[in-house]
């Protein structure tokens, strides 16, 4: 047991036999400490704590009401965390009654935790199903109007994630039509993500439709009602969508459905529009995949090369080890520009900085053929620039002794175009490249000793200077 | 009058009676649902429409405080102008011998203890007629708190055998649990250690489930209270919707779960020898922590430390505070222990002890700087 700290107040003294006249073992404590006291620390009062507590609330102590509510509130929280839904169902039949809460602040945030928690029971629960989530959801909409919204949102979402889409979508044509609450930013911006929404299943019965169409003949007799069909939903769908895509956010599942149905009725400016829109507007979050859809749309639409480079530069500053990388350097290969040719040099370096992209052999079979084509452009200051910054870190990184063993046994190819790389950058001495020129070369003979001439003129390690 | 005041009123009554309740008690009845107080109007009859202030007075939100009840069952008392009470007499439930022998049962301690609390009511005088009866009419009316006091005593003797220092116990446990071994055949000693291990799980989990069953608790009835009429059908639907919602629920919940409505018991904790699983101590003798001097027994310990110092003057409530970290560990538990019994703070237990503790040892208060002072236990 530990000893905790104590105050004088804890000076025992003698109970001896006889009287009390006898002389004590130790001198009373002289302190004139008032009881209670903390050594040194100053004054405490517990008892002035509660009043201090008490005055936040107006003078009125805290009520056991509230201390039981907020304990049973605790107790949910603990179960959910723990998934014990039985428990939690427990707690929670106790919790509704906050519903009915004297304190009127603490009774109106009731629904929002009600709501939040009873769904993830009832997502949860064994005992539970589609039937007994819809009923619960339709009362907690109609408690008070500023839920509504948001709750038809999220129980369409929990129809969606079962499967029942036109369930989903009545939900939300319904939410659409609400009149009440607050107008506020918020309730704007549910709402369009209420006609978003709607928007995406629109688009998922188009695609369907659209699949259907294209399997048909165009003689076919029910092509044409199929086709009108098809354009109607189209039209329902962009109506919906366009107005969400306007408001600064990331939403890629909307964009990309929205597109693909502009490029499908041959909208090119207005796809490129939506798509450039979100990808440079500066409002909205920096996002990735803005550009990645951009540059796959321009591909598609076989853009000029210069337009392509341009979207693909801002996603090579945000995702360097972006898989497109390679296709970027390709471009900047074949671009006639100077500056271009060794922003690809950087671009090769700067996707193999990153750990995923190690074995990647595409990666290493560029970077070996430029650094080629490089030095014997006579650009030594380039590679020189790349090679500063990396010099202390990528011989362990990339070329020690272990990895030389681990990619040849694993990929020979890949092994042999590191190695190439390695000579290269750290002359024909280094571990890697000694090792892979001891190998048993049946296969890659003619290759390997070309590759042993290359490093030996080209190398950077000039082994004619001597330190 | 509120509700508070009837209860405070109620008990004057059984007081009166010198019926075997104490007040903590009857507030543990009501926290346990067995006396209406929350939801005391659903008894009323149909034509009694309770509405605008009713709704302040019933629509009680807190369980009876055990210090706000004893405060207002001595404004009802003299207010009342009630004469002196009927006796409380050494045959009487509420007198400190007799709940000191409830309170050690209930705690699980040996019988032996018994008669230290009586040796300690005696010299401190709390068992006299005069210092027990309550008397509103008198100069200033008090009544006793009798189960605080009690289990204050209780607290005393504990400190007196073992010092509750969180070191002299543990090594008598050591001697007992050593005796123990070598004597399996006699009665065996008291081993504080073994005490505190069997009571701090029974009390941990007896708290455990007093939590979770507070949690739980439904404070709101089936007839809601309303300020007026206007906001009647407002209260009337938000309480369909509840009942709607637990329903709902109530499918999700095993059934078989919520047991049926315990009977009110005096007693919260139950010992019997013949439990195996957990040990009686009952029985046990406190020849480990007492040593035999000429015709008396003195206890083992002759040291002792006071709870307080020194009392406060000034116009507070409270004579004295209670900072846990200043007091060892065993006297924490002891503590938590008692006030969890008596569902009361721990630092009105504390105030209790000390206020039994000054007159115990009167003289080590006394503003003179006498140094000798000491106490003895004997044992006749």
């Amino acid at each position: 047991m530990l000893m905790g700290g104590r105050s004088s107040n804890f000076k025992p003294f003698v109970i001896g036999m006889s009287d009390f006249s006898e002389e004590l073992k130790g001198p009373v404590t002289d302190d004139e400490v008032e009881t209670s006291v903390l050594t040194g620390a100053g004054m405490h009062f517990p008892w002035l704590q509660t009043y201090v507590e008490t005055v936040a609330i107006g003078g009125k102590r805290k009520k056991d009401f509230a201390q039981t509510t907020s304990a049973c509130l605790s107790f949910v929280q603990e179960a959910l965390l723990k998934h014990q839904w039985q428990q939690a169902a427990e707690y929670m039949y106790s919790y509704f009654q906050t519903l009915e809460d004297s304190d009127s602040y603490k009774r109106q945030a009731a629904p929002e935790i009600i709501w939040k928690l009873g769904s993830e029971i009832l997502f949860y629960h064994p005992k539970s199903n589609v039937e007994t989530f819809n009923t619960f959801a339709d009362r907690m909409k109609n408690i008070g109007v500023m839920n509504y919204l948001k709750i038809s949102l999220q129980h369409a979402l929990y129809l969606l994630h079962h499967g029942m889409l036109e369930d989903a979508k009545r939900n939300l044509s319904e939410a659409e039509t609400w009149r009440h609450g607050e107008n506020t930013s918020s309730r704007g911006i549910l709402i369009n993500l209420i006609q978003a929404y709607k928007g995406l299943l629109q688009y998922y019965t188009w695609s369907k439709k659209k699949m259907e169409l294209s399997k048909l003949d165009k003689d076919d007799y029910a092509y044409n009602a199929v086709a009108q069909d098809v354009f109607n939903h189209s039209w329902k769908t962009s109506a919906n969508i366009s107005a969400l895509i306007k408001i600064p956010g990331v939403w890629d599942p909307f964009v990309k459905s929205y597109v693909e149905m502009l490029e499908f009725y041959g909208d090119r400016d207005g796809a490129q529009e939506v798509l450039t829109n979100y990808a440079y507007d500066e409002k909205f979050p920096s996002n990735p995949n803005a550009h990645i859809y951009l540059y796959n749309f321009l591909k598609r639409q076989k853009a000029p090369r210069s337009k392509m480079i341009s979207v693909l530069k801002i996603l090579y500053q945000i995702v360097p080890s972006h898989k497109l990388m390679l296709e970027f350097h390709t471009l900047l290969r074949k671009s006639e520009k100077e500056e271009h040719h060794k922003l690809g040099l950087e671009v090769l370096f700067g996707v193999l900085d990153f750990a995923g992209c190690t074995k990647n052999i595409t990666a290493w079979k560029y970077l070996a053929k430029y650094l080629k084509k490089t030095l014997m452009g006579n650009h030594l200051a380039w590679v020189q620039d790349e090679w500063n910054s990396r010099k202390n870190w990528w011989p362990s990184f990339h070329f020690s002794y272990f990895w030389a063993k681990s990619d040849w046994k694993e990929d020979t190819a890949l092994a042999c175009e590191k190695a190439f790389v390695a000579g290269l950058l750290l002359g024909k001495g280094c571990r890697y490249f000694r090792y892979i020129l001891k190998q048993d070369h049946q296969i890659l003979g003619k290759k390997i000793k070309r590759m042993k001439r290359s490093v030996k003129k080209y190398s950077i390690v000039n082994p004619r200077l001597s330190y | 009058m509120t509700v508070p005041q009837t209860l405070a009123f109620c008990y004057l009554s059984l007081l009166w009676q010198r019926e075997a309740i104490t007040l903590s008690d009857l507030l543990r009845f009501v926290e346990e649902d067995h006396i209406p107080y929350i939801n005391a109007f659903q008894h009323f009859p149909e034509q009694m429409k309770l509405y605008g202030r009713d709704r302040g007075i019933f629509g009680i939100e807190s369980w009876p405080d055990y210090e706000d009840i004893y405060k207002k069952t001595i404004e009802v008392g003299t207010f009342l102008d009630l004469p002196r009470f009927p006796d409380i007499t050494e045959d009487c439930y509420l007198h400190p011998n007799i709940l000191c022998m409830k309170y050690l049962m209930e705690v699980n301690l040996p019988d032996e203890m018994h008669n230290l609390t009586c040796h300690v009511v005696k010299m401190t005088g709390m068992g006299e007629v005069d210092f027990l009866t309550f008397d509103p009419i008198a100069k200033m009316a008090k009544t006793v708190k009798y189960d605080v006091q009690a289990v204050a005593i209780i607290v005393v003797v504990l400190k007196l055998l073992f010092l509750l220092d969180d070191n002299l116990e543990w090594s008598l446990s050591n001697l007992a649990e050593k005796h123990n071994e070598k004597n399996k055949k006699d009665k065996p000693w008291f081993d504080f250690r073994k005490w505190y291990q069997i009571m701090k799980k029974a009390f941990d989990e007896k708290k455990q489930k007093w939590e979770e069953a507070r949690a739980k608790y439904l404070w709101k009835s089936e007839k809601p209270l309303y300020y007026s009429f206007v906001d009647k059908p407002v209260a009337y639907k938000k309480r369909e919707m509840v009942v709607n919602l637990q329903k709902q629920f109530s499918t999700l919940v095993d059934s078989t779960a919520t047991a049926g409505k315990k009977s009110p018991s005096s007693f919260q904790f139950n010992w019997t020898e013949e439990d195996t699983d957990r040990t009686c101590f009952h029985g046990h003798s406190l020849q480990g922590v007492l040593k035999e001097k000429g015709q008396s027994l003195l206890t083992k310990n002759s040291l002792y430390w006071l709870s307080t110092q020194k009392f406060c003057r000034c116009y507070c409530t409270h004579v004295t505070t209670y900072e846990e970290s200043n007091f060892s560990l065993s006297y924490q538990f002891i503590l938590n222990l008692f006030s969890f019994l008596l569902r009361i703070k721990t630092s009105l237990l504390h105030e209790e002890v000390s206020l039994v503790e000054k007159k115990l040892f009167e003289k080590k208060y006394s503003v003179t700087k006498k140094k000798s002072r000491s106490k003895k236990a004997r044992r006749h």
